[in-house]
């Protein structure tokens, strides 16, 4: 078994490289404190730190009650958004039954706080007017750029629309006098009929908003679902008169994004948000899009709204009977999935009423953090004492490797909770105290190989080679295990699992890094020393603590005695299992084993599967003739 | 005693000394079936106590206090029910908020009088009510759900590296008997389970198949040649690796065990109930049980699979019947011992023992 011819070692240089990295980790940490809102310290959790608890109270819409099934729902909706924007580690209950309270770590921003009490009235109206942002003299208003992207879908000459659109969209009754709230028909022929339901009160309203200041852009009470409504969207690009409620979103099933497909089923690498829509919902969306699909811009569009404001404004090409809609656009992948996110909220029948906002303390007593963490550095400092007891001046090595890894993933969480928000949470503590003993692991098996290599008679450098070879190979299978681990928890898991699914995929990273950055070729140079290189009996390396007192063949048929230790020569008897004599012997050893009895009195006879512990000493000179 | 240490690690190294560990599987079987089933019943009777995180409970808000001594209010809860674990937080300026398991009625009004005259304050300011649990039905499904993933993924990454499903078997057995003995201590203990405890039975997950998958390693290259040879048998190979990684497993769990000890330690006799208590101890029984498996369970186990394979049994036979068969100094050889070690040198005869040549 030849080894392989490797790549010379160059240990030096990867220590500097791992100084450098670890210096450019800190140095980047440095530059955000001082350049931005970065700290030397990472963020804590809930748990450790406190935090910001909101209660809201459900309010019922007018065709429902606030049952426990809604607040559990609520509570589930809640907490995926919260999840989903990063912020680590919400609590989510509910109170008395009729409550929901939430606790967010640290001081979350406003848009945090929006994500949990955004009460998300989700309704679809028909889209009347659109216009762009900013306030419009009555001559003006021409359709914006289309929000909603085309689908490609071609379109379905379907049916002629039930309704006689008036599509003359264009409103020439301008108004000077106080604007009428009188619709200028007796009854609407649809939902969409624009001569009935833009009043001139509504088109004043319409072309006076504007969309471009934020006050107009903060979502708010739904409007009278029977009557047409000026809203703006979100991003304050263009403003619209809706008509009436058609579809309330509590109709919605399930709302995902994902990768669009074309009809034959082939991705077109387009972000989209698909709907489905319930077995109540579907007949009537089914009547919507027969009724848009024929229709002209912008009369073609449906306007998504939430909480009054339109989210989106997809426009209708086909008549979609089966219930199952897919918004397609300029999505990007985030916001294809917050858009899905805010379809499924705004399926719950209930909205919010914020009740308080306060600051908590954290919820573990803060004493229990500083004893905890005294625990651990005691319990590290028995480790240290117990390596350099197992391992001598190894340990240090140990000790060492150990206060790298513990300076890297300090900075790691530092950096992470700076530039991602990351939270340190008790679980996330307990995941690093159980790296302490993964980590150590890793020194331990890599030790005991070059030992097993010592113990076979390599020399000090070969050993470390070959025992690096081998213990390589074992730890990078059992952090490839821990690793797996830890990514599917963090996938699958929520809250504080989460925390602790992190820091251990990121501890089992940094326990390679040190490995092999810095143990191995600690561990070469080291090797490279008298002390080690010549086994001094501190060094934890010395060959003769480690058995190794067998003749080695030193080839030409001489065979190298080793010196005896403790200058007693008894007869060394030769190791074999079982009786003397016993089968599973080579030649050689049955030879050895005759000639030790008859040096000796008597063999001793052992019970099978225990073997005499003979002292481990010369032979005596000549036995190898 | 460093000293002995070292030369015991060297004995089992060499096979000097050796511990039949995969030989005496049946007795370890038996023990563990044993555990196993008393930790089942402990899961029955007294049973796992769900805390306020599972099953919700009660929740006092004390408004307007001039102290926000938190531990003025854990003893008034104490005081009314000794068995609770009330947490306590302070909210916005003035309100404590104290948070126990479901209480009865007549408990809540005496905690509430009790917050009443410990707080000073008038009976308007200590409002009680009832929550829901934080870890609801929806946050354990995630977590079975990511636990079943977690078993299947690692069992796939198992059988590709060891190039044989038989020992990713007998690491989740070894895993799921890790879980079991684990979540029954804590049962016996019988303090509350918190999230906390949840997550210190997943880690026990990670850990005991890390471990399993490092002794396993050893034995994979101990035994990588098994079938081209006649001297060994697979168990004996097997047992071999075990012994060789003996010294490992209580170095590794040693330096494991160390910190977790010392914050249950701490935890237990200082700090009282918690968060750190809980998770430290599913943390050390299932580190202690996770390296005692991987050892006693996991290995026999992965032997007694393999020796079904019909190329390992018959290598087997082959062995044992060898060993019986030899002849000895013209002496049968009634019970053949087991080998355990790798071959040791005799002595070497030098050219000496070649055959002379003729004619020199």
């Amino acid at each position: 078994m030849a080894p392989p011819p490797r790549r010379r070692e160059r240990p030096v240089r990867t220590l500097v490289t791992l100084a450098v990295l670890t210096v450019a980790l800190f140095a980047s940490i440095f530059a955000g404190t001082r350049w931005g809102d970065a700290s030397l310290t990472p963020n804590l959790a809930l748990d450790l730190e406190g935090g910001t608890q909101i209660i809201l109270r459900p309010v019922a819409e007018a065709e429902g009650r606030v049952t426990s099934e809604t607040i559990d729902q609520a509570i589930a909706v809640i907490r995926q958004r919260v999840d989903a924007s990063g912020v680590a580690e919400a609590e989510i209950t509910s109170q008395g039954g009729n409550r929901i309270v939430v606790g967010l770590p640290g001081r979350p921003s406003e848009e945090t706080l929006d994500l949990v009490r955004t009460s998300a009235q989700m309704e679809f109206r028909p889209v009347l007017v659109m216009g762009a942002a900013t306030p419009t003299t009555p001559a003006e208003d021409e359709p914006a750029a289309e929000d909603g992207a085309q689908d490609p879908a071609v379109e379905d000459g379907a049916e002629d629309a039930a309704a006689a659109e008036d599509a003359a969209a264009a409103e020439d009754a301008a108004a000077e006098e106080p604007p009428s709230d009188e619709p200028g028909k007796a009854s609407p022929d649809s939902p969409s009929d624009v001569a009935y339901y833009v009043t001139p009160a509504v088109q004043a309203e319409f072309d006076a908003l504007d969309c471009t200041l934020p006050e107009n852009r903060t979502g708010g009470v739904p409007g009278d679902p029977e009557k047409a409504v000026v809203a703006c969207d979100l991003e304050g690009l263009s403003k619209f008169i809706l008509g009436p409620v058609e579809i309330p979103g509590s109709e919605i099933a399930t709302a995902t994004s994902g990768l669009g497909t074309t009809q034959t089923g082939a991705s077109t690498g387009q972000w989209v948000v698909n709907l489905e829509f319930t077995s109540k919902g579907t007949p009537r969306f089914t009547e919507v899009t027969t009724r848009l699909a024929t229709s002209t811009p912008p009369l073609n569009q449906f306007a998504v709204v939430l909480d009054a404001l339109v989210i989106s404004a997809p426009s209708v090409n086909e008549v979609i009977p089966n219930g199952q809609a897919q918004i397609s656009g300029s999505f990007t992948r985030e916001t294809a999935a917050t858009l899905a996110n805010q379809l499924n909220f705004g399926s719950l029948p209930i909205s919010f009423e914020e009740q308080s906002v306060e600051q908590i303390s954290a919820t573990l007593g803060s004493e229990q953090l500083e004893k905890g963490l005294i625990a651990g550095v005691f319990g590290l400092l028995l480790v240290v004492v117990y390596s350099l007891f197992q391992y001598r001046t190894l340990g240090l090595v140990t000790v060492a490797s150990l206060l790298v890894a513990a300076v890297v993933t300090y900075g790691i969480i530092a950096l992470l909770s700076w530039v991602q928000g990351y939270r340190l949470s008790l679980p996330g503590v307990a995941g690093i105290i159980v790296a302490i003993g993964i980590t150590a692991d890793s020194f331990i098996v890599y030790f005991e190989r070059i030992r097993d290599e010592l113990r076979d008679g390599r020399t000090l450098g070969a050993a470390i080679e070959k025992g690096w070879e081998r213990a390589r190979r074992t730890i990078l299978a059992s952090d490839a295990v821990n690793f797996t681990a830890a990514i599917v928890l963090y996938l699958l898991a929520v809250g504080g699992v989460r925390g602790f699914a992190f820091t251990l995929g990121l501890t089992t990273l940094v326990d390679l890094l040190v490995v092999f950055m810095f143990t191995h070729p600690l561990m070469v140079l080291l090797g490279r020393t008298r002390f080690f290189a010549n086994g001094h009996p501190a060094s934890g390396l010395d060959p003769r603590r480690l058995g190794v007192d067998v003749p080695h063949y030193a080839g030409r048929g001489r065979v190298r005695q080793p010196e005896t230790q403790g200058g007693s020569s008894t007869t060394r008897q030769p190791v074999t299992v079982g009786a003397p004599g016993a089968s599973g012997q080579t030649i050689a050893e049955r030879r050895a084993a005759a000639r030790a009895a008859q040096a000796a009195a008597a063999p001793p006879h052992d019970p099978p599967t225990t073997v005499d512990d003979a002292p481990t000493d010369g032979r005596p000179e000549g036995s190898d003739r | 005693m460093a000293t002995g240490f070292a030369q015991w690690g060297n004995d089992l190294y060499s096979g000097r000394r050796s511990y039949d560990i995969v030989g005496r599987r049946r007795t370890w079987y038996v023990i563990t079936a044993a555990l196993v089933a008393i930790s089942g019943v402990l899961l029955i009777t007294p049973g796992l106590n769900p805390g306020i995180e599972f099953r919700g409970g009660s929740e006092f808000v004390v408004s307007g206090v001039e102290t926000s001594d938190q531990q003025l209010a854990t003893d008034t809860v104490l005081a009314v029910a000794p068995q609770e674990v009330p947490r306590v937080t302070t909210v916005g300026g003035s309100s404590l908020r104290i948070q126990t398991a479901e209480l009865t009625s007549d408990e809540v009004t005496e905690v509430t009088n009790g917050l009443i005259a410990a707080f000073d304050v008038s009976e308007d300011q200590v409002t009680s009510t009832f929550i829901g649990p934080t870890w609801g039905r929806d946050v354990s499904q995630k977590a079975v759900t990511g636990l079943v993933v977690f078993l299947l993924f690692v069992s796939l990454v198992m059988t590709v590296y060891f190039r044989n499903w038989r020992m990713a078997a007998a690491a989740m057995l070894a895993l799921f008997h890790d879980l079991i003995l684990t979540v029954g201590i804590y049962a016996a203990v019988g303090w509350e389970v918190t999230p906390a405890t949840v997550i210190g039975f997943l880690t026990i997950l990670g850990y005991s198949i890390y471990d399993t998958v490092v002794v396993f390693d050893k034995v994979r290259e101990n035994t990588v040649d098994t079938l081209d040879q006649t001297r060994f048998t697979y168990a004996e190979k097997a047992n071999l690796a075990v012994n060789q990684t003996l010294v490992r497993s209580i170095n590794t769990s040693v330096v494991a065990l160390l910190p977790v000890a010392s914050i249950l330690v701490i935890g237990a006799f200082i700090l009282g109930a918690g968060t750190l208590r809980d998770i430290a101890l599913a943390l050390f029984v299932g580190m202690f049980v996770g390296t005692f498996s991987s050892i006693f369970l996991a290995t026999p186990l992965e032997v007694t699979l393999r020796e079904r394979e019909a190329r390992v049994k018959a290598h087997t036979t082959k062995v044992l019947a060898a060993r019986t068969g030899t002849v000895v100094d013209g002496e049968p050889v009634a019970a053949a011992p087991r080998a355990v070690a790798a071959l040791r040198p005799g002595s070497h005869q030098g050219t000496a023992a070649q055959p002379k040549r003729k004619g020199r």
